[in-house]
């Protein structure tokens, strides 16, 4: 688990972050919401120390990450796996050789067991035949798999993933959640997500934290968003009318007015 | 004032790049690829300017060279010194400047752009270690080798344009060139090498790892890096020449 308390980040004079405070907990996908410019990409930096926040502290399962020194935090980003909005891959090395990276620097295995387990984190995103393409040769979702490979080819116990489904088609959208929420059960990660994808709320959003110019203007899970009655939250989360429906129509599901297979002609017959 | 702030930062980059490395093997590995980047790499083009400029000394010193009463043979040690003092060091590293250094700061800016830093950063690497010292430790080892090959290519090339032309055959000259011959002077010449090394690897590698934006950030880094190493190099020339001569 994961608790911030009081987080604050501002860039000259102008606030980003003002007073954040949450918990994440282990293995759940812990979703972080807002617009863009909300300050998403701000409080991950400052939960992974590569930004220093003004205020605040962030706790990770009891070791108080704030008040280490250089080093102990070095130490500590090792248990930290993280997956970047443009996927941050090496673009002079292989896809292979990107997720060997991690384990050459920080793992005294044999070439022998750094290559099964290299094969193994592949072979767990659905990659099997891009093991010797180059970044620039593979495309946007294959990119965002090799960067969730290389994020926990280390078995990271925290994993961060910035707007995992940025510039991703719907579909591949779905794929890229789904793997990141089976890695997070299956390894009892504790998963933090910033993304402003609307699809990615309702399927992995086991917390959801909405972010609003800098603060937490709402906390709850994906059946809580149906029923918030939040006007920010709403106008940001059901942005357009066909979305509006979708929740309506949502509320009468889960409220049990229609059945799960969507069985209407009652209501439609009136 | 700007320029006094920028000055901290570079000061505490080149302090911050002094840590344990997280792998020896690693680092050692990169130290290796710099080597090859950029010596291996810098070898045609150093190459290249070494003969033809030390061919234009010859034909130029052998211009100006009108009295009949001075001996031939002295035009090949006046090669030979401006080669060894000024050319081959001094023009080799301003070319390299611009090789070399728009090379190191445009990867550094976009491995910065593109967050490949602060992916490095996560993993727990001092990516200042990592990324910087690798360079500029592959700069001090290789540059001034290029620095002594350019030396004796720009001699070479002056012996061989003074036998073609029939300025100078290769008798006389090879007698010039044993003549009043100083040590120092190639010492002194590999003094520069080293600091200007230091210099085409370091400032760029500032402006790069530093870099904030986008693509047009990347290019105008570069730019600005090229332009300053290559007037540091010169300033630095002037000072060194100045205490050391
Ligand atoms: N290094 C920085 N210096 C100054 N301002 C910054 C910096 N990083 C982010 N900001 C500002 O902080 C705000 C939040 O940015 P960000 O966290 O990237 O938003 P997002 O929610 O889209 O990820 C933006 O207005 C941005 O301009
Ligand atoms: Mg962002």
């Amino acid at each position: 688990m994961i608790s911030i308390n009081n987080i604050a980040k501002g860039f000259s004079e102008k606030p980003v972050i003002e007073g954040v405070s949450a918990e994440f907990e282990t293995g759940k996908c812990n979703l972080i919401i807002g617009a863009s410019g909300s300050g998403k990409t701000v409080l991950m930096k400052c939960l992974v120390g590569l930004i220093t926040p003004d205020a605040g502290e962030i706790i990770y399962d009891g070791e108080n990450f704030s008040r280490m020194n250089e080093d102990a935090k070095k130490i500590m980003r090792r248990k930290i796996g993280m997956l970047f909005q443009g996927s941050a891959l090496f673009d002079s090395k292989t896809v292979e050789q990107n997720i060997m990276f991690p384990l050459d620097m920080f793992s005294n295995d044999t070439r022998a067991e750094k290559q099964k387990r290299v094969d193994m984190v592949l072979d767990r995103v659905n990659l099997t035949d891009a093991h010797k393409k180059f970044p620039a040769e593979i495309s946007g979702g294959m990119k965002k798999r090799v960067g969730i490979a290389r994020s926990i080819v280390l078995n990271p116990q925290y994993l961060f993933c910035d707007e995992p489904n940025s510039g991703l088609d719907p579909q591949t959208s779905l794929v890229i959640d789904k793997l990141i929420r089976e890695i997070t059960t299956e390894y009892n990660i504790t998963t933090v997500i910033y993304t402003h994808d609307m699809n990615s709320v309702m399927e992995i959003g086991d917390r959801i934290l909405y972010m609003y110019q800098g603060k937490k203007e709402w906390e709850g899970n994906s059946k809580e968003i149906i029923f918030s009655k939040n006007e920010k939250l709403n106008s940001f989360i059901f942005a357009s009318e066909f979305l509006q429906d979708a929740k309506d129509m949502r509320m009468l599901e889960v409220s049990g007015k229609i059945d799960e297979n969507r069985n209407m002609d009652k209501l439609l017959k009136g | 004032m700007k320029i006094f702030t920028s000055f901290g930062e570079f000061i505490l980059m080149l302090k911050g790049m002094f840590t344990k490395p997280e792998n020896w093997r690693m680092y050692w590995k990169e130290l290796m690829h710099q080597c090859v980047e950029l010596g291996i790499g810098s070898l045609g083009i150093v190459s290249i300017v070494a003969v033809f400029i030390g061919a234009v000394s010859t034909l130029q010193t052998s211009y100006q060279f009108i009295s009949p009463i001075i001996p031939r043979s002295v035009i090949a040690q006046i090669v030979r010194d401006t080669v060894i003092l000024e050319f081959a060091p001094t023009i080799t590293c301003v070319v390299l400047a611009g090789v070399v250094g728009s090379k190191i700061s445009s990867e550094l800016g976009n491995m910065r752009v593109s967050e490949q830093i602060d992916a490095l950063e996560i993993m727990g690497i001092n990516t200042k270690a990592y990324l910087i010292l690798p360079k500029i430790t592959a700069a001090l080892i290789t540059i001034p080798m290029l620095v002594v090959l350019a030396m004796v290519l720009g001699i070479w090339g002056g012996r061989f344009v003074g036998e073609v032309t029939g300025i100078l055959p290769t008798e006389i000259f090879d007698r010039g060139l044993l003549e009043a011959f100083v040590p120092y002077n190639v010492k002194f010449a590999l003094v520069k090498a080293y600091t200007f090394a230091l210099i085409i690897t370091a400032i760029p590698a500032y402006f790069g790892y530093n870099v904030k934006g986008g693509a047009l950030e990347i290019g105008r880094a570069s730019t600005t890096a090229v332009v300053s190493s290559c007037i540091i190099i010169l300033l630095a020339d002037y000072v060194l020449a100045t205490i050391l001569l």
